[in-house]
């Protein structure tokens, strides 16, 4: 266990594993601030993952794909926005609904671009980018600064959420959507454009964290690959009390036990337990860390309340 | 000589407003003119339409017919960012702020490009100052809205305002909130704007207010304009009629027989309440008058069974009181009328056949767990027989109904069940004058049926028109027992500032 | 542009806006076939007859429906009460494992069927006790807890089948020994291959629907889901009611599994559900939290999926339309039926 925590490679590992979640949980950070619980998180981590994917394997460069995946995630954020935000539709349904549609398109859109093929075809995926001196310090080094391009952009990504959300007016707008819809239309800001342009740009981050999947993580597109990793992205959210800071903690420590339990399979432990116990954990663990946070958290409080203009 | 003949500019000029909803006309071809540094109070009965005209003038609500001139140039129907622009600024009587963002943060919100990097923050908190020392509106800028008063965030609303640079406010109901000392202290707030050669309107149906504090008053009555006077013209009495339409005779109440006591509390504590000492007993109204939000909800639901009481002792007809919830509070012949007549009141979406049986359901409508419709339905075709509910039938769904038609219905509900104690919340809010005089009579006739009647109220009109016994609360502690007619107006608003209780400071 | 509420829509309004969206929908289809390079109108053919068409298709689509009126009715139950259920498809197979440990001999003829059942039932429900009472003690919200259960249920399985259940003379395939006949649903009709579980889930509905319509519970639920403060008003047990909703929703759910294994597998396997538990969703929205609309529906999905499957033999449009069709139908749907109550007007 100890030997596990102290190898450079373990903490690399959970940078990795972070990355995706960290891009997905901050884009439903976003739409959640606004006001808008986005349940279509998982479709469009899918659709993000292959439409990435699929640009790159027809000749766009890497950020190309990544542009594109944002993209993607966008058109689903419109239509879920458009449906939840100015015709006030319960967001659970049609947040479940844009999940359905968006991964039946992508496996729809991939049968129909490769229909014959049984090994899924590569891609060059993003490959590691030591910083110069950094990567060089000692078991720090390796672990932080010897990751993709991609991995570093999540962090950015987050840093930036933060910087918007709490620094600048849009942040303070978005905020107020989320929090008193009626004092942000007073004041002379349209709450359906917040709302809507906050769910677009959400799910572009969620497609983009899908999209690391496939260009960063791994060169195919397989089906299933996301695997409820968007529903953890939501108790994340809750775990992080509604904070990018602290849900990039919860990232990080989610990502933790994951690589955690991979490497403790390989441990005369893996022998005895059954390897499904370990692949349990982590959602045991997002389950915990929802009834550990329940009490505390501040959620946003006109979270899944439709804005009515003039209704009070 | 009053500002209009002094000539003085003219900032705002309605003309022939009118907004329909559906088949109601809640504003009928309704001008008004405002004139640089006036004060305008625009009076009227709840469902008058007053709300309405300022929403239309916000653009909150498109009129149907008629135009707004703002400064010589014609207002945008229907974008309340063109209001803003124009300088005109709206302080709601339901708050428009964020509870978990600032002061500052709320004054600021939407005054800035939203694309900017919005470094203007320094600059913008010695705004915010300046105008608090200037407009005496004394508040923290750096405090969360959460942690204000109901006074403090009133205040922050006329600073949004005044941030934004507006030449025209309109306050809408702004008194109902506060203390009558509060109060004093935003007319005080008001002239100083004036003084600076800004033009106010507020909204008000209390006429001392108007008559102390305008310059000008227009009365509305049915999304009519009934009169336009100066203040110094004319007085209480001629307003008072304008606004009913008739000489306004003071409606006189016959005091009721008390009889034995139906519900005590001593030394409860329950959420907000405090060392909470009451007596309530059969036929006699206790009137509970108070600023809104000093723990008259927590006292509602105390007694109606929502809340529990955390120490002291509760009796119902002398028997104390064990795991006390609604349904226990049903049983002991508690009856309710709800604060919120739609959100907690009824199920929308249930028809009203439904939803009166909300309560009974259980207990005299079910064999086996099983409902018997049929007698539901006769039930709901008794109540909307005999308390006048105006309805398509007992399928339609409530959600169809007017306000008033539809607290009959809650009204049925409860007197049906011949409550021995009647706590009716706000009973009258937002009701037309018939439904008002309707409700009213009801709670009357409940009382000399032997009920112990509690009338929460915001207005102490009511409570005092009504009441045989009178108790303020404030801060969640509660005043002794006045009788009838033993303090005055003025008296009875300096315990609802909080001032004769034995803690206060 | 804003939205004013309609007060009496008028019949037409009523049905004119369903039939739109699944005339949309319908739309919908026929571009994706072209963008496959298919011939829509024979595409749309063939996806009926594929359903419909003969009574092997027939039979196989009332087959596909049965655990989708259970898991619909499941989701139905729950959503009606505002209580968001997610996690259908983990109860699912809770109800899969009791038809296992109970129907492999541990019990025999008369008892196994209905002692099977019962137990099943307990199951689902006890799984969804789970995250109900963590969203009545602790507010944790029971959308994310009921999904990762799906997870976890799906990971329990794959133990199970690679270990305690495990089939000794499965040839390495992770699959359950097979049920012992007495513990198999006969068929309705000999000769006709359609199991009592499509019998048992046309009376669930019925039941279900008196539930609602008729009984004291019934009101509980709605009143709870339309309007829980109301309903807390004035008196009703709020919190017992949800549970009772669970107990409900997370056994039917259960018979969904229970029923494929003792009606149609006879053993349990990792691929017993190719989504049912979700699909429940799709098919209770389609029906608007109807129990007996939940019937019509679930014939619909599963036609929908059967059509699907032959047709992508035949005409080499992916299969995955169909889970893209049924997902457009639920989006213009629930739009649709938001239509029926408010008119966009401009200003």
């Amino acid at each position: 266990m100890i030997e596990i925590l102290i190898s450079a490679s373990f903490w690399a590992a959970v940078l990795r594993i972070a990355s995706p979640l960290i891009f997905a949980t901050m884009g439903e950070l976003i739409c959640e601030r606004a006001g808008v619980l986005n349940l279509g998180i998982e479709g469009i981590m899918v659709i993000g993952a292959f439409a990435g994917w699929m640009a790159v394997y027809l000749g766009l460069p890497l950020w190309g794909g990544v542009a594109v995946a944002f993209g993607a995630g966008a058109l689903f954020g419109l239509l879920h926005g458009v449906l939840v935000v100015p015709f006030g539709l319960s967001q659970h349904v049609v947040g479940l609904g844009v999940t359905l549609l968006a991964t039946a398109t992508a496996y729809f859109a991939y049968r129909l671009a490769l229909p014959q093929v049984t090994s899924p075809p590569k891609i060059v995926p993003f490959q590691v980018w030591e910083v110069p001196v950094l990567s060089k310090i000692p078991l720090l080094g390796p672990a932080l600064f010897a990751q993709t391009p991609l991995t570093y952009a999540a962090f950015a990504c987050a840093g930036l959420v933060a910087f918007v959300l709490y620094r600048t007016p849009l942040g303070l707008a978005l905020r107020a959507a989320g929090e008193n819809p009626a004092a942000l239309e007073a004041q002379g800001v349209s709450v359906t454009g917040v709302r809507i342009g906050a769910v677009m740009v959400g799910s572009g981050l969620m497609a983009v964290g899908g999209s690391f999947l496939t260009l960063s993580a791994f060169s195919s597109f397989f089906f299933e690959m996301v695997n409820g990793r968007g529903w953890i992205c939501i108790a994340l959210v809750v775990f992080g009390a509604w904070r990018p800071g602290k849900a990039v903690l919860g990232a990080l420590l989610f990502a933790g036990f994951d690589a955690l339990q991979i490497r403790l399979q390989q441990t005369p432990m893996g022998a005895v337990v059954p390897y499904q116990l370990f692949l349990m954990l982590p959602y045991v663990f997002s389950i915990l860390a929802l009834v550990v946070m329940s009490r505390r958290a501040q959620v946003p409080a006109a979270l899944m309340v439709p804005y009515t203009k003039g209704e009070r | 000589m009053s500002l209009a003949q002094s000539g003085a500019e003219i900032v705002l000029r309605l003309d022939q407003i009118t907004k329909r909803f559906g088949r109601l006309v809640a504003n009928d071809a309704i001008s008004l003119t405002l004139h640089r540094g006036e004060v305008l109070a625009l009076l009227g009965e709840n469902g008058a339409g007053k709300t309405t005209l300022m929403n239309i003038l916000f653009g909150h609500y498109l009129a149907d017919e008629g135009s707004v001139t703002a400064f010589g140039q014609p207002l945008p129907a229907g974008q309340p960012k063109a209001a803003l622009a124009a300088g005109i600024g709206m302080v709601h009587q339901h708050f428009t702020l964020a509870d978990q963002l600032t002061v500052l943060e709320n004054i600021t919100l939407g005054t800035e490009s939203l694309w900017s990097l919005g470094r203007g923050r320094a600059a913008a908190l010695a705004k915010v100052q300046g105008l608090s020392r200037d407009f005496g509106l004394a508040v923290d800028p750096l405090a969360r809205i959460a942690d204000l008063s109901v006074g403090e965030r009133q205040r922050v609303e006329i600073l949004k305002a005044l941030y934004r640079d507006a030449r025209i406010l309109i306050l809408d109901e702004p008194t109902a909130v506060l203390t009558p000392q509060e109060a004093e202290a935003l007319f005080q707030t008001l002239r100083l704007a004036t003084a600076r050669g800004l033009s106010v309107i507020f909204i008000s149906h209390k006429l001392h207010e108007v008559m102390g504090h305008s310059d000008t008053c227009v009365v509305l009555r049915h999304g009519r304009v009934v009169g336009q006077v100066a203040t110094r013209d004319t007085d209480r009495r001629a307003l008072a009629a304008l606004m009913v339409g008739a000489e306004m005779t003071e409606a006189t109440v016959a005091p009721g027989v008390p009889g034995p006591v139906r519900l005590s509390l001593t030394g409860v504590r329950a959420g907000p309440l405090r060392d909470l000492t009451l007596e309530l007993r059969a036929g006699t109204i206790t009137g509970l008058a108070g600023v809104s939000g000093n723990g008259q909800a927590a006292l509602a639901d105390l007694i109606g069974g929502a809340l529990g009481p955390e120490a002291g002792e509760m009796r119902v007809d002398g028997a104390p009181v064990s795991r006390w919830t609604p349904r226990a509070a049903l049983a002991a012949g508690v009856g309710r009328i709800p604060e919120d007549r739609h959100k907690t009141g009824t199920v929308a979406d249930f028809t009203l056949a439904e939803n009166a049986v909300l309560e009974t359901y259980a207990q005299r409508f079910s064999k086996l767990g099983f409902i018997d419709w049929a007698a539901v339905r006769s039930h709901a075709m008794g109540l909307i027989a005999g308390y006048d509910v105006r309805c398509p039938g007992p399928e339609a769904r409530i959600r169809l109904l007017s306000g008033g038609n539809m607290q009959k219905l809650i009204l049925g509900r409860v007197m049906e069940e011949t409550p021995g104690i009647l706590i009716a919340n706000q009973p009258v809010r937002g009701l037309d004058v018939g439904a008002i005089a309707y409700v009213h009579g009801r709670l009357v006739a409940a009382r000399d049926a032997g009920a112990a009647v509690l009338l929460i109220s915001e207005d102490l009109d009511e409570v005092m028109g009504l009441s045989d016994v009178i108790h303020v609360i404030s801060e969640g502690r509660l005043s002794p027992a006045f009788a009838r007619g033993a303090l005055s107006q003025g008296e009875l608003g300096l315990w609802m500032a909080g001032q004769g209780f034995e803690d206060a400071a | 542009m804003r939205l004013e509420p309609v007060a009496n829509p008028t019949l037409l309004r009523q049905l004119g806006l369903p039939a739109l969206a699944l005339g949309a929908t319908v739309l919908v289809a026929m571009a994706l076939a072209l963008l496959a390079g298919a011939d829509p109108l024979a595409v749309l053919g063939q996806i009926v007859t594929g359903a419909v068409g003969s009574r092997f298709a027939l039979l196989e689509t009332l087959n596909r429906a049965t655990p989708l009126i259970f898991t619909g009715l499941a989701v139905a139950v729950a959503f009606r009460a505002r209580l968001w259920n997610i996690g259908a498809e983990a109860q699912l197979y809770a109800g899969a494992i009791i038809a296992v440990l109970l129907g492999t001999g541990a019990l025999g003829a008369p008892f196994v069927l209905p002692v099977s059942a019962a137990v099943a039932l307990l199951a689902g429900a006890m799984l969804l006790l789970v995250p109900v009472l963590l969203k009545v003690r602790l507010g944790v919200d029971e959308v994310v807890t009921t999904l990762l259960l799906n997870f976890i249920m799906a990971l329990f399985v794959s133990y199970l089948l690679e270990g305690p259940l495990k089939d000794p003379m499965g040839m390495g395939w992770p699959k359950s020994a097979a049920l012992i006949p007495e513990a198999r649903l006969p068929r309705i009709i000999d000769g006709l291959r359609l199991h009592w579980g499509f019998g048992l889930a046309l009376i669930s509905a019925g039941i279900v629907w008196v539930i609602q319509s008729r009984t004291t519970l019934g009101f509980e639920m709605r009143a709870v889901g339309a309007n829980i403060r109301a309903a807390r008003f004035a008196g009703m047990p709020v919190n017992a009611v949800l549970v009772k909703t669970a107990l409900l929703s997370g056994g039917l759910a259960a018979l969904a599994g229970w029923s494929e294994v003792a009606g149609a597998k006879g053993h349990l396997s990792l691929d017993l559900s190719p989504g049912f538990g979700y699909t429940g969703i799709i098919v209770a929205m389609l029906a608007l939290l109807h129990p007996l609309g939940v019937v019509v529906t679930a014939l619909f999905v599963a036609g929908v999926f059967v059509g699907a499957d032959a047709m992508s033999r035949a005409a080499g449009v992916p299969t995955y339309i169909a889970d893209m069709l049924l997902a457009v139908a639920l989006l213009f749907m629930v739009l649709a039926i938001a239509l029926t109550k408010v008119r966009v007007v401009r200003g």
